[in-house]
Protein backbone atom coordinates (compact mmCIF):
# COMPACT_ATOMS: atom_id res chain seq x y z
CA UNK A 1 0.00 0.00 0.00
CA UNK A 2 1.27 3.21 -1.15
CA UNK A 3 2.95 5.41 2.15
CA UNK A 4 1.82 8.69 2.43
CA UNK A 5 4.46 11.60 2.39
CA UNK A 6 6.50 13.53 5.03
CA UNK A 7 8.31 16.25 3.33
CA UNK A 8 10.46 18.74 5.16
CA UNK A 9 10.76 22.01 3.03
CA UNK A 10 14.49 23.66 3.21
CA UNK A 11 13.98 27.52 1.91
CA UNK A 12 17.53 28.39 0.62
CA UNK A 13 18.73 31.86 0.36
CA UNK A 14 22.68 32.91 0.18
CA UNK A 15 23.20 28.91 0.28
CA UNK A 16 21.54 29.01 3.66
CA UNK A 17 18.77 27.54 5.31
CA UNK A 18 16.05 30.16 6.08
CA UNK A 19 12.40 30.23 7.39
CA UNK A 20 9.73 33.51 7.14
CA UNK A 21 6.35 33.98 7.97
CA UNK A 22 4.23 34.32 4.56
CA UNK A 23 7.73 35.32 2.43
CA UNK A 24 8.70 38.08 4.74
CA UNK A 25 11.65 38.14 7.44
CA UNK A 26 13.87 35.86 6.94
CA UNK A 27 15.98 34.58 9.38
CA UNK A 28 19.19 32.41 8.53
CA UNK A 29 18.30 29.02 10.84
CA UNK A 30 21.29 26.77 9.63
CA UNK A 31 23.27 24.63 6.53
CA UNK A 32 20.93 23.37 3.89
CA UNK A 33 23.32 20.42 3.53
CA UNK A 34 23.53 19.36 7.14
CA UNK A 35 19.97 19.68 7.77
CA UNK A 36 18.62 17.29 4.77
CA UNK A 37 21.03 14.70 6.39
CA UNK A 38 19.79 14.88 9.75
CA UNK A 39 16.13 15.06 7.75
CA UNK A 40 17.15 11.54 5.78
CA UNK A 41 18.74 9.76 8.87
CA UNK A 42 15.56 10.83 10.94
CA UNK A 43 13.13 9.27 8.04
CA UNK A 44 12.12 11.80 6.08
CA UNK A 45 10.23 10.79 2.93
CA UNK A 46 11.63 12.99 0.17
CA UNK A 47 13.26 16.59 0.60
CA UNK A 48 12.44 19.72 -0.99
CA UNK A 49 14.74 23.21 -2.22
CA UNK A 50 13.62 25.82 -2.42
CA UNK A 51 14.98 29.15 -3.54
CA UNK A 52 12.45 31.90 -1.69
CA UNK A 53 14.54 34.41 -3.53
CA UNK A 54 15.37 33.57 -6.91
CA UNK A 55 12.32 34.35 -8.81
CA UNK A 56 12.35 38.08 -7.51
CA UNK A 57 16.26 38.91 -8.01
CA UNK A 58 16.34 36.49 -10.68
CA UNK A 59 19.51 34.84 -9.07
CA UNK A 60 20.56 31.14 -10.34
CA UNK A 61 19.87 28.20 -8.18
CA UNK A 62 22.63 27.12 -5.93
CA UNK A 63 23.78 24.22 -7.87
CA UNK A 64 26.67 23.01 -5.27
CA UNK A 65 23.67 22.76 -2.32
CA UNK A 66 21.98 20.39 -4.59
CA UNK A 67 25.25 18.50 -5.51
CA UNK A 68 26.58 18.23 -2.05
CA UNK A 69 22.96 17.45 -0.72
CA UNK A 70 23.24 14.69 -3.74
CA UNK A 71 26.32 13.01 -3.02
CA UNK A 72 24.53 12.43 1.24
CA UNK A 73 21.15 11.47 0.93
CA UNK A 74 19.42 8.71 -0.68
CA UNK A 75 15.75 9.75 -0.82
CA UNK A 76 14.33 11.68 -3.61
CA UNK A 77 14.63 15.02 -3.50
CA UNK A 78 13.10 18.25 -6.00
CA UNK A 79 14.61 21.96 -6.22
CA UNK A 80 12.84 24.74 -6.72
CA UNK A 81 13.06 28.35 -7.08
CA UNK A 82 14.19 30.82 -10.29
CA UNK A 83 13.13 27.78 -12.83
CA UNK A 84 12.47 29.72 -15.96
CA UNK A 85 13.50 27.54 -19.01
CA UNK A 86 14.34 23.96 -19.75
CA UNK A 87 18.39 24.64 -19.18
CA UNK A 88 17.28 26.00 -15.80
CA UNK A 89 15.99 22.33 -14.88
CA UNK A 90 18.38 20.12 -16.89
CA UNK A 91 20.85 22.23 -14.59
CA UNK A 92 19.67 21.06 -10.96
CA UNK A 93 18.30 17.71 -12.52
CA UNK A 94 22.25 17.14 -13.47
CA UNK A 95 23.23 18.26 -9.91
CA UNK A 96 21.44 15.52 -8.89
CA UNK A 97 18.22 16.59 -8.14
CA UNK A 98 14.85 13.87 -8.89
CA UNK A 99 12.37 16.38 -9.19
CA UNK A 100 11.96 20.41 -10.97
CA UNK A 101 9.26 22.44 -9.21
CA UNK A 102 8.01 25.39 -11.70
CA UNK A 103 6.05 28.32 -9.88
CA UNK A 104 6.19 31.46 -11.19
CA UNK A 105 8.22 30.26 -14.82
CA UNK A 106 5.36 27.86 -15.19
CA UNK A 107 2.78 30.75 -15.01
CA UNK A 108 5.02 33.34 -17.07
CA UNK A 109 5.46 30.47 -19.34
CA UNK A 110 3.28 27.52 -19.17
CA UNK A 111 4.95 25.61 -22.06
CA UNK A 112 7.58 25.03 -19.68
CA UNK A 113 5.77 22.45 -18.27
CA UNK A 114 5.64 20.58 -21.41
CA UNK A 115 8.89 20.72 -22.53
CA UNK A 116 10.17 20.05 -19.01
CA UNK A 117 7.85 17.03 -19.52
CA UNK A 118 9.01 15.85 -22.73
CA UNK A 119 11.93 16.53 -21.74
CA UNK A 120 12.40 14.59 -18.45
CA UNK A 121 9.84 13.22 -17.91
CA UNK A 122 6.37 13.85 -15.94
CA UNK A 123 7.58 12.44 -13.13
CA UNK A 124 10.51 14.98 -12.97
CA UNK A 125 7.67 17.80 -13.09
CA UNK A 126 6.01 19.42 -10.42
CA UNK A 127 3.92 22.43 -10.52
CA UNK A 128 4.53 24.75 -7.56
CA UNK A 129 1.44 26.88 -6.90
CA UNK A 130 1.07 29.97 -4.27
CA UNK A 131 -2.73 30.16 -3.74
CA UNK A 132 -4.24 33.15 -1.79
CA UNK A 133 -8.01 33.01 -0.76
CA UNK A 134 -9.72 36.18 -2.90
CA UNK A 135 -13.49 36.99 -2.69
CA UNK A 136 -14.94 35.12 -5.61
CA UNK A 137 -15.02 36.65 -9.06
CA UNK A 138 -16.02 35.96 -12.34
CA UNK A 139 -12.10 35.85 -12.97
CA UNK A 140 -11.60 33.43 -10.05
CA UNK A 141 -14.57 31.76 -9.33
CA UNK A 142 -13.07 29.12 -6.75
CA UNK A 143 -12.02 31.87 -4.39
CA UNK A 144 -8.41 30.45 -5.03
CA UNK A 145 -6.02 32.83 -6.74
CA UNK A 146 -2.74 31.51 -7.79
CA UNK A 147 0.25 34.38 -7.03
CA UNK A 148 3.84 34.47 -7.72
CA UNK A 149 7.20 36.45 -6.68
CA UNK A 150 6.39 35.35 -3.11
CA UNK A 151 3.23 36.13 -3.20
CA UNK A 152 3.83 40.01 -4.17
CA UNK A 153 2.36 39.46 -7.61
CA UNK A 154 -1.41 38.62 -8.52
CA UNK A 155 -2.38 37.26 -12.02
CA UNK A 156 -5.77 36.72 -12.09
CA UNK A 157 -5.52 33.17 -12.66
CA UNK A 158 -8.07 30.77 -10.73
CA UNK A 159 -5.71 28.00 -8.70
CA UNK A 160 -8.14 24.97 -9.18
CA UNK A 161 -8.09 26.15 -13.29
CA UNK A 162 -4.84 26.15 -13.37
CA UNK A 163 -3.96 23.03 -11.45
CA UNK A 164 -5.79 21.12 -14.18
CA UNK A 165 -4.37 23.34 -16.96
CA UNK A 166 -0.55 21.88 -15.78
CA UNK A 167 -1.86 18.02 -14.75
CA UNK A 168 -2.83 18.74 -19.19
CA UNK A 169 0.47 20.34 -20.09
CA UNK A 170 2.42 17.41 -18.41
CA UNK A 171 3.14 17.80 -14.98
CA UNK A 172 3.56 14.60 -12.99
CA UNK A 173 2.89 16.43 -9.27
CA UNK A 174 1.05 19.20 -7.52
CA UNK A 175 3.11 21.16 -4.32
CA UNK A 176 0.17 23.20 -3.68
CA UNK A 177 0.94 26.09 -1.18
CA UNK A 178 -1.74 28.25 0.67
CA UNK A 179 0.06 31.94 1.59
CA UNK A 180 -2.36 32.45 3.33
CA UNK A 181 -1.30 29.75 5.77
CA UNK A 182 2.05 29.52 5.58
CA UNK A 183 3.99 30.31 8.51
CA UNK A 184 1.06 30.45 10.99
CA UNK A 185 1.13 26.86 12.03
CA UNK A 186 -2.99 27.39 12.09
CA UNK A 187 -3.07 23.81 9.76
CA UNK A 188 -3.50 23.48 5.77
CA UNK A 189 -6.06 24.93 3.78
CA UNK A 190 -7.58 22.04 3.72
CA UNK A 191 -10.90 23.08 1.68
CA UNK A 192 -7.84 24.41 -1.15
CA UNK A 193 -6.28 21.02 -0.93
CA UNK A 194 -9.68 19.05 -1.12
CA UNK A 195 -10.82 21.30 -4.17
CA UNK A 196 -7.42 20.80 -6.03
CA UNK A 197 -6.62 16.93 -5.32
CA UNK A 198 -10.29 16.54 -6.76
CA UNK A 199 -9.86 18.41 -9.68
CA UNK A 200 -6.61 16.60 -10.69
CA UNK A 201 -5.42 12.68 -10.98
CA UNK A 202 -1.67 13.33 -10.53
CA UNK A 203 -0.34 13.34 -7.06
CA UNK A 204 -0.86 16.67 -4.42
CA UNK A 205 1.75 17.81 -1.62
CA UNK A 206 -0.06 20.06 0.96
CA UNK A 207 1.77 23.15 1.97
CA UNK A 208 1.64 25.71 4.40
CA UNK A 209 -0.05 25.92 7.92
CA UNK A 210 1.74 22.58 9.67
CA UNK A 211 2.29 23.68 13.22
CA UNK A 212 1.11 19.88 15.01
CA UNK A 213 1.03 16.31 13.61
CA UNK A 214 -2.43 16.56 13.65
CA UNK A 215 -1.94 18.92 10.68
CA UNK A 216 -0.56 16.92 8.66
CA UNK A 217 -3.36 13.80 9.52
CA UNK A 218 -5.90 16.22 8.47
CA UNK A 219 -3.85 17.17 4.98
CA UNK A 220 -3.86 13.16 3.74
CA UNK A 221 -7.34 12.21 4.82
CA UNK A 222 -10.02 15.22 4.56
CA UNK A 223 -7.67 17.17 2.61
CA UNK A 224 -6.59 13.60 0.53
CA UNK A 225 -3.29 15.01 -0.34
CA UNK A 226 -0.92 12.40 -1.19
CA UNK A 227 2.18 14.25 1.34
CA UNK A 228 2.80 16.60 3.66
CA UNK A 229 4.80 19.27 3.55
CA UNK A 230 6.68 20.66 6.70
CA UNK A 231 9.11 23.22 8.19
CA UNK A 232 9.06 25.27 10.89
CA UNK A 233 7.64 22.85 13.00
CA UNK A 234 10.93 20.29 12.35
CA UNK A 235 13.13 23.11 11.69
CA UNK A 236 12.75 24.89 15.53
CA UNK A 237 12.85 21.61 16.99
CA UNK A 238 9.35 21.29 18.07
CA UNK A 239 8.65 17.94 16.53
CA UNK A 240 11.03 15.96 15.03
CA UNK A 241 10.46 13.88 11.79
CA UNK A 242 10.16 10.53 13.41
CA UNK A 243 7.66 11.67 16.30
CA UNK A 244 5.74 12.63 13.64
CA UNK A 245 5.44 9.84 11.71
CA UNK A 246 4.73 7.98 14.09
CA UNK A 247 2.02 9.98 15.25
CA UNK A 248 0.25 10.10 12.28
CA UNK A 249 0.55 6.23 12.06
CA UNK A 250 -0.89 6.15 15.09
CA UNK A 251 -3.72 7.60 14.02
CA UNK A 252 -4.17 4.88 11.16
CA UNK A 253 -2.28 6.77 8.28
CA UNK A 254 -0.20 4.11 6.69
CA UNK A 255 3.12 5.52 6.66
CA UNK A 256 6.97 4.81 5.93
CA UNK A 257 8.32 3.27 9.15
CA UNK A 258 11.35 1.28 8.68
CA UNK A 259 14.33 3.23 6.95
CA UNK B 1 33.52 -3.04 -9.97
CA UNK B 2 30.01 -3.15 -11.45
CA UNK B 3 29.38 -1.33 -14.36
CA UNK B 4 26.61 1.39 -14.59
CA UNK B 5 25.16 0.56 -18.23
CA UNK B 6 25.63 4.01 -20.10
CA UNK B 7 22.96 5.51 -22.01
CA UNK B 8 22.01 8.49 -21.03
CA UNK B 9 19.31 7.55 -18.40
CA UNK B 10 18.68 9.81 -16.43
CA UNK B 11 19.10 8.43 -13.22
CA UNK B 12 22.67 6.77 -14.20
CA UNK B 13 24.41 9.48 -11.80
CA UNK B 14 22.15 8.86 -8.78
CA UNK B 15 23.16 5.33 -9.39
CA UNK B 16 26.63 6.30 -9.14
CA UNK B 17 27.01 8.25 -6.50
CA UNK B 18 24.81 5.82 -4.15
CA UNK B 19 27.15 3.02 -4.60
CA UNK B 20 30.14 5.55 -4.11
CA UNK B 21 28.41 6.11 -0.64
CA UNK B 22 28.74 2.66 -0.05
CA UNK B 23 32.03 1.62 -0.87
CA UNK B 24 30.82 0.04 -4.24
CA UNK B 25 33.81 0.36 -7.04
CA UNK B 26 31.67 1.33 -9.92
CA UNK B 27 31.87 3.42 -13.38
CA UNK B 28 29.53 4.51 -15.53
CA UNK B 29 30.53 3.20 -19.26
CA UNK B 30 29.33 1.44 -22.55
CA UNK B 31 32.59 0.09 -23.42
CA UNK B 32 32.59 -3.47 -24.27
CA UNK B 33 35.66 -4.16 -22.94
CA UNK B 34 35.07 -2.62 -19.30
CA UNK B 35 31.42 -4.12 -19.08
CA UNK B 36 32.75 -7.10 -20.07
CA UNK B 37 35.50 -7.19 -17.15
CA UNK B 38 32.53 -5.84 -14.43
CA UNK B 39 31.37 -8.49 -11.55
CA UNK B 40 28.16 -6.97 -12.62
CA UNK B 41 25.85 -4.59 -14.83
CA UNK B 42 23.55 -2.24 -13.44
CA UNK B 43 21.02 -1.02 -16.21
CA UNK B 44 19.30 2.32 -15.18
CA UNK B 45 16.84 3.86 -16.30
CA UNK B 46 14.67 6.85 -16.29
CA UNK B 47 12.09 8.48 -18.59
CA UNK B 48 9.80 6.81 -21.37
CA UNK B 49 10.55 3.31 -22.85
CA UNK B 50 10.80 4.53 -26.63
CA UNK B 51 13.00 7.29 -25.85
CA UNK B 52 15.14 4.77 -23.81
CA UNK B 53 14.98 2.17 -26.61
CA UNK B 54 15.88 4.82 -29.24
CA UNK B 55 18.95 5.63 -26.97
CA UNK B 56 19.71 2.06 -26.80
CA UNK B 57 19.48 1.11 -30.28
CA UNK B 58 21.25 4.26 -31.94
CA UNK B 59 24.53 2.93 -31.08
CA UNK B 60 23.94 -1.01 -31.08
CA UNK B 61 24.11 -0.86 -27.27
CA UNK B 62 20.79 -2.81 -27.41
CA UNK B 63 23.10 -5.85 -28.67
CA UNK B 64 26.07 -4.96 -26.57
CA UNK B 65 23.51 -5.32 -23.30
CA UNK B 66 22.06 -8.63 -24.57
CA UNK B 67 25.42 -10.09 -24.92
CA UNK B 68 26.21 -9.95 -21.34
CA UNK B 69 22.97 -11.44 -20.51
CA UNK B 70 23.93 -14.20 -23.08
CA UNK B 71 27.15 -14.53 -21.13
CA UNK B 72 25.31 -15.08 -18.14
CA UNK B 73 26.91 -12.03 -16.35
CA UNK B 74 24.48 -10.79 -13.59
CA UNK B 75 22.55 -7.54 -14.38
CA UNK B 76 20.13 -5.98 -12.34
CA UNK B 77 17.32 -3.49 -14.22
CA UNK B 78 16.44 -0.36 -12.29
CA UNK B 79 12.77 1.29 -13.32
CA UNK B 80 12.64 1.98 -16.97
CA UNK B 81 16.00 -0.58 -16.99
CA UNK B 82 13.52 -3.07 -15.44
CA UNK B 83 10.71 -2.34 -17.46
CA UNK B 84 12.02 -2.88 -21.15
CA UNK B 85 14.29 -6.34 -20.20
CA UNK B 86 10.39 -7.38 -21.19
CA UNK B 87 9.06 -7.86 -24.76
CA UNK B 88 7.04 -4.64 -25.70
CA UNK B 89 5.96 -1.63 -23.71
CA UNK B 90 2.55 0.28 -23.86
CA UNK B 91 3.97 3.38 -23.35
CA UNK B 92 4.99 4.55 -27.35
CA UNK B 93 4.02 1.15 -28.38
CA UNK B 94 7.35 -0.20 -27.98
CA UNK B 95 9.20 -3.21 -28.80
CA UNK B 96 11.49 -3.59 -26.07
CA UNK B 97 14.64 -6.02 -25.43
CA UNK B 98 12.52 -9.27 -24.91
CA UNK B 99 15.24 -10.71 -22.74
CA UNK B 100 12.16 -11.36 -20.02
CA UNK B 101 9.00 -12.72 -21.66
CA UNK B 102 5.93 -10.16 -20.97
CA UNK B 103 5.04 -6.74 -21.40
CA UNK B 104 4.85 -3.11 -19.91
CA UNK B 105 1.23 -1.71 -19.07
CA UNK B 106 -0.39 1.66 -18.01
CA UNK B 107 -1.81 1.96 -14.63
CA UNK B 108 -5.80 1.86 -14.97
CA UNK B 109 -6.97 5.15 -13.11
CA UNK B 110 -10.16 3.75 -12.38
CA UNK B 111 -8.64 1.19 -9.95
CA UNK B 112 -9.35 2.01 -6.41
CA UNK B 113 -7.17 2.16 -3.16
CA UNK B 114 -8.05 0.35 -0.31
CA UNK B 115 -10.51 3.61 0.53
CA UNK B 116 -12.33 3.23 -2.72
CA UNK B 117 -11.11 6.33 -3.99
CA UNK B 118 -9.67 6.41 -7.57
CA UNK B 119 -5.37 5.95 -7.49
CA UNK B 120 -3.38 8.49 -9.06
CA UNK B 121 -1.02 8.02 -11.81
CA UNK B 122 1.72 8.17 -11.59
CA UNK B 123 2.45 6.03 -8.86
CA UNK B 124 4.53 7.93 -6.96
CA UNK B 125 6.28 7.27 -3.33
CA UNK B 126 7.12 4.65 -1.24
CA UNK B 127 5.82 1.34 -0.74
CA UNK B 128 6.20 -1.72 0.36
CA UNK B 129 7.14 -5.35 -1.65
CA UNK B 130 5.88 -8.95 -1.17
CA UNK B 131 8.16 -11.37 -2.67
CA UNK B 132 6.08 -14.22 -3.97
CA UNK B 133 9.34 -16.54 -4.06
CA UNK B 134 13.22 -16.32 -2.33
CA UNK B 135 14.99 -13.39 -3.30
CA UNK B 136 18.98 -12.82 -2.59
CA UNK B 137 18.52 -9.14 -3.07
CA UNK B 138 16.40 -8.95 -0.27
CA UNK B 139 19.11 -10.55 2.35
CA UNK B 140 18.80 -8.48 5.75
CA UNK B 141 16.26 -6.28 4.08
CA UNK B 142 13.18 -5.61 7.01
CA UNK B 143 10.17 -7.04 4.91
CA UNK B 144 7.74 -4.34 6.11
CA UNK B 145 10.68 -1.77 4.25
CA UNK B 146 9.39 0.46 1.77
CA UNK B 147 10.91 1.57 -1.46
CA UNK B 148 10.56 4.82 -3.20
CA UNK B 149 8.45 4.64 -6.50
CA UNK B 150 8.06 6.60 -9.18
CA UNK B 151 6.03 5.32 -13.05
CA UNK B 152 2.87 5.14 -14.65
CA UNK B 153 3.61 1.99 -16.56
CA UNK B 154 4.23 -1.94 -14.74
CA UNK B 155 5.94 -4.79 -15.34
CA UNK B 156 3.80 -7.79 -15.76
CA UNK B 157 5.68 -10.77 -17.01
CA UNK B 158 5.18 -14.35 -17.23
CA UNK B 159 4.12 -15.50 -14.29
CA UNK B 160 7.05 -17.73 -13.32
CA UNK B 161 9.11 -14.87 -13.79
CA UNK B 162 7.83 -12.77 -10.72
CA UNK B 163 9.24 -12.55 -7.98
CA UNK B 164 7.79 -9.57 -5.84
CA UNK B 165 4.55 -7.55 -6.15
CA UNK B 166 3.46 -4.32 -4.84
CA UNK B 167 0.05 -3.27 -4.56
CA UNK B 168 -1.26 0.26 -6.26
CA UNK B 169 -5.20 -0.44 -7.01
CA UNK B 170 -4.23 -3.91 -7.51
CA UNK B 171 -1.12 -6.07 -7.11
CA UNK B 172 1.26 -6.05 -9.83
CA UNK B 173 4.87 -7.00 -10.12
CA UNK B 174 7.29 -5.09 -8.85
CA UNK B 175 10.44 -7.29 -8.58
CA UNK B 176 11.17 -9.88 -11.70
CA UNK B 177 13.30 -12.04 -13.52
CA UNK B 178 15.68 -14.85 -12.50
CA UNK B 179 18.65 -15.41 -10.07
CA UNK B 180 21.64 -13.07 -11.57
CA UNK B 181 19.40 -11.35 -13.96
CA UNK B 182 16.88 -8.89 -11.80
CA UNK B 183 14.82 -6.27 -12.41
CA UNK B 184 13.11 -3.95 -10.10
CA UNK B 185 10.37 -1.44 -10.70
CA UNK B 186 11.65 0.67 -7.83
CA UNK B 187 14.53 3.06 -7.15
CA UNK B 188 16.68 1.50 -4.69
CA UNK B 189 19.20 4.12 -5.35
CA UNK B 190 16.60 6.55 -3.17
CA UNK B 191 15.30 4.01 -1.54
CA UNK B 192 17.14 4.99 1.97
CA UNK B 193 19.36 2.22 3.74
CA UNK B 194 17.08 -0.68 2.90
CA UNK B 195 17.58 0.14 -1.36
CA UNK B 196 21.53 0.87 -0.29
CA UNK B 197 21.22 -2.51 1.17
CA UNK B 198 19.53 -3.98 -2.22
CA UNK B 199 22.67 -2.47 -4.21
CA UNK B 200 24.94 -4.37 -1.29
CA UNK B 201 23.14 -7.62 -1.92
CA UNK B 202 23.34 -7.17 -5.59
CA UNK B 203 27.32 -6.75 -5.37
CA UNK B 204 28.24 -9.67 -3.24
CA UNK B 205 26.00 -11.38 -5.37
CA UNK B 206 28.21 -10.43 -8.41
CA UNK B 207 31.38 -10.91 -6.64
CA UNK B 208 30.48 -14.83 -5.16
CA UNK B 209 29.65 -15.77 -8.95
CA UNK B 210 33.03 -14.03 -9.88
CA UNK B 211 34.87 -16.13 -7.17
CA UNK B 212 33.07 -19.19 -7.95
CA UNK B 213 34.63 -19.41 -11.24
Amino acid sequence: MLSKRVIPCLDVRNGRLTKGVKFKDNVDIGDPVETARQYYEQGADEIVFYDITASSEGRGIFLDVVEAVAKQIFIPFSVGGGINTVEDMRAVLRAGAEKVSVNSGAVKNPDIISQGAAQFGAQCVVLGMDVKRVPATEEIPSGFEVVIHGGRKHMGLDAIEWAKTGEALGAGEICLNSIDADGTKDGYDIDLTRQVVQAVSIPVIASGGAGHPSHMVDAVTEGMASAALIASIVHYGEWTVPDIKKYMHEQGVNMRMVW
Amino acid sequence: MLAIFDYNAGNQTSVHRALDAIGIPNVITNDPGVLHKAHGIIFPGVGAAGQAMDELMSGGLDEALKALIWEEKPVLGICVGCQILLDYSEENDTKTLAVIPGECRLFNPSWTDYKGQPIRVPHMGWNSVQLQQPCELFTDIDPDADFYFVHSYYPAPKEEFVIGTTTYGRPFCSVHGRRGLWAVQFHPEKSGRPGLQLLKNYYNFCLEGANAQ
